[in-house]
């Protein structure tokens, strides 16, 4: 079992954040007050682990799915909800939505719904940090299964490979490709088994164990940081949720989900934290309150934003001319 | 002042650019093969060969420029565009305006096309609207040595994402072509011959082939006014006013197909705003809707002609006043 590393208890409040956040947007949408929306319940131990082995400096580009890497990474969920909500103060000033935001200034710098768009932009993020920069910055790249069978997957990595990029592949493997279980798309488990063929570092790892995770991500960092060349995790998840909410699961099969939510993150993390005295009851009922109590007034900071003013449909089309 | 052709005036572009900025790049397969000038004077860093994998290639360029560098793609015929699609529209177009102005996109795709090599439809194909209909672009397609350099260092220099289209057939035209800081700003189109009887437009090679027919028509007594548009987008819509307003009467040339073209936006806006200047009705010479042929006769036969636009132009001339 990995150690039970000193930020655990961090580590458990972003789970409950990623979670609280989600299950936000589901009731949003539930209530038709939001629009339908993809979330990440299930694997937010993939999100939180490996973030929390990236540094400042490093760079992240992510998918339709990002809300777990944007919170993990110190995202302020009420701008995030604000721009699930269209409002002018959500991070892309409403025009992105829930499924694109980014935000810089946290280093969340490309996002891309397409399914491969990420892997496609990764490249020549990290080609950037070797050219411009002398810190030793990597960029991690999220992307699911399904990604991983659009044939960029295959560019992405042969090209990262052949150049020498400091970029971590994260493939979050929730074995759902939109409504498609991944078993009708794939023959093999994993993504790894594609990966290994590009040559380059490939590690598997529980995507429902964040301390596995971020030991995990923590030694592909590593290895990026000293050797500047890529390198492949894959984290072994599942999406205990539909592919668009609302969404009545009825094509999931019943006993396959009831194998993963038995092993739910946050409870995998918290029944750790008790077990080994880490954290008393109490301390997780002040943890999940707190988590509660900033999503309040995060929704209550989105509801209350104004929408953007009609003039703003026409800007931040073309960059202004110098 | 120097007499140099079209290619001759791209790789003058391109080092001059080079030696300006430390942030532009090139890269594409073949780049580093050929362009050995570069290669040797700026290394094998800033000038890069790649596998044939357009995709990731374009999605490279667009990661790179969002992150602090000046890439330039040679993705070689335009028709290979068809496999950088998702990375040109949908990331190079749409991810600054999505972002709500977070990054801005400073690159340059390079591709040829047009008859006139027999090269056949899936290395000739023009398909410079599609790239006109995509918000977040801008296109070039130049018809001059002078332009050829003057527009790709322009749009190297620009913080937008530029295609830049060369049309096959002119790469060993000369003419006289300025030293370093010959630039020539996107958006602006130029008078190559002043007429008061009617406009004839178009852009690249069918540019020459309307100063042609203006010569034949000039002995006839008919004085046409011929525009070479240059850049596509932004559109000079004030220059084609200006001179339909002159004249009254407007021929569109150009070698890709009529339906949804250039021409037919260049007619729409005519007829919105500068209807009450005509004197007859707006015609477009354009190439068929098929395939471009690879023989020699049926090529030249798919390219809009001399005589022809000569014979539209008389027609118009003797079109009665509205």
């Amino acid at each position: 079992m990995t150690k039970l590393a000193h930020n655990a208890p961090g580590l458990l409040e972003t789970l409950l954040l990623i979670r609280g956040y989600e299950e936000t947007v589901i009731a949003l949408s539930d209530a038709g007050d939001g629009p339908g929306t993809c979330t990440s319940v299930g694997q937010e131990a993939s999100a939180a682990g490996v973030v929390a082995a990236l540094a400042p400096h490093d760079r992240i580009l992510t998918n339709h799915r990002s809300a777990g890497h944007l919170l993990a990474r110190g995202a302020d969920p009420g701008r995030m909800l604000a721009e699930v909500l269209g409002r002018s103060t959500g991070y892309c000033k409403g025009k992105s939505g829930h499924l694109h935001m980014t935000a810089s200034e946290l280093g969340v710098i490309l996002t891309s719904t397409i399914v491969g768009g990420s892997l496609s932009l990764a490249p020549g993020v990290a080609l950037s940090l070797t050219m411009t920069r002398d810190d030793d910055g990597i960029v991690a790249c999220f992307f699911g299964d399904g990604a991983a069978c659009e044939g960029l997957f295959h560019e992405s990595l042969n090209l990262a490979v052949m150049w020498k990029l400091p970029l971590l592949y994260v493939c979050e493997n929730n074995q759902w490709q939109a409504y498609v279980h991944r078993r009708e798309t794939m023959p093999s488990d994993t993504v790894s088994t594609w990966a290994q063929g590009h040559g380059l570092p490939v590690a598997s790892v529980d995507g429902n164990d964040v301390l596995a995770v971020q030991d995990a991500a923590r030694t592909a960092v590593e290895h990026i940081r000293r050797h500047r060349t890529p390198y492949f995790l894959e984290t072994l998840t599942y999406r205990t949720r539909g592919h668009v909410e609302p969404d009545d699961q009825a094509y999931v099969d019943a006993a396959e989900l009831a194998v993963w939510t038995a092993r739910d993150p946050l409870t995998m993390l918290s029944r750790r934290l008790l077990d080994a005295g880490a954290l008393e009851q109490t301390g997780l009922e002040t943890l999940r309150y707190r988590v509660s109590a900033r999503l309040d007034a995060a929704l209550t900071f989105a509801r209350e934003s104004p929408f953007p003013d009609p003039s703003e449909l026409t800007t931040d089309v073309y960059a202004e001319e110098a | 002042m120097n007499q140099i052709n079209v290619n001759d005036a791209v790789s003058q572009a391109l080092l001059e650019e080079m030696r300006r900025d430390p942030r532009v790049l090139i890269f594409g397969e073949g780049v580093a093969t050929k362009r050995t000038q570069l290669l040797t004077e700026f290394g094998p860093a800033r000038v890069r060969n790649t596998p044939l994998a357009e995709g990731i290639l374009a999605g490279t360029a667009v990661g790179a420029a969002a992150t602090g560098l000046r890439p330039v793609v040679d993705l070689l015929f335009a028709p290979f565009l068809c496999l950088a699609m998702e990375e040109i529209v949908n990331s190079a177009g749409k991810l600054r305006y999505m972002s709500g102005g977070q990054a801005n996109f400073p690159l340059v795709v390079l591709a040829m096309t047009g008859a006139g090599w027999g090269v056949g439809a899936q290395h000739n194909h023009n398909i410079e609207a599609w790239f006109v209909h995509s918000p977040g672009l801008k296109v070039v397609m130049p018809s001059s040595p002078a332009d050829f350099k003057g527009l790709l260092k322009a749009a190297i220099r620009d913080d937008n994402p530029v295609i830049f289209f060369m049309d096959l057939a002119l790469g060993f035209d000369t003419g006289e072509v300025g030293d370093d800081e010959h630039v020539v700003p996107l958006g602006r189109a130029r008078t190559v011959r002043a007429g008061r009887d009617l406009t004839l437009v178009s852009y690249a090679k069918t540019v020459h082939t309307c100063a042609r027919a203006a010569e034949t028509l000039a002995t006839e007594g008919i004085a046409a006014e011929v525009i070479d548009l240059r850049s596509l987008k932004p559109l000079d819509t004030s220059a084609i006013l200006a001179s339909v307003r002159k004249t009254g009467r407007l021929v569109v040339v150009h070698e890709a197909a009529a339906p949804c073209g250039v021409g037919a936006e260049i007619a729409a806006l005519v007829a919105e705003q500068g209807f009450d200047a005509l004197k007859a009705p707006i015609l477009r010479l354009t190439g068929p809707d098929v395939p471009a042929p690879a023989s020699w006769p049926l090529e030249q036969a798919f390219v809009p002609q001399a005589d022809a636009i000569a014979a539209a132009a008389r027609r118009l001339v003797a079109t009665a006043t509205i």
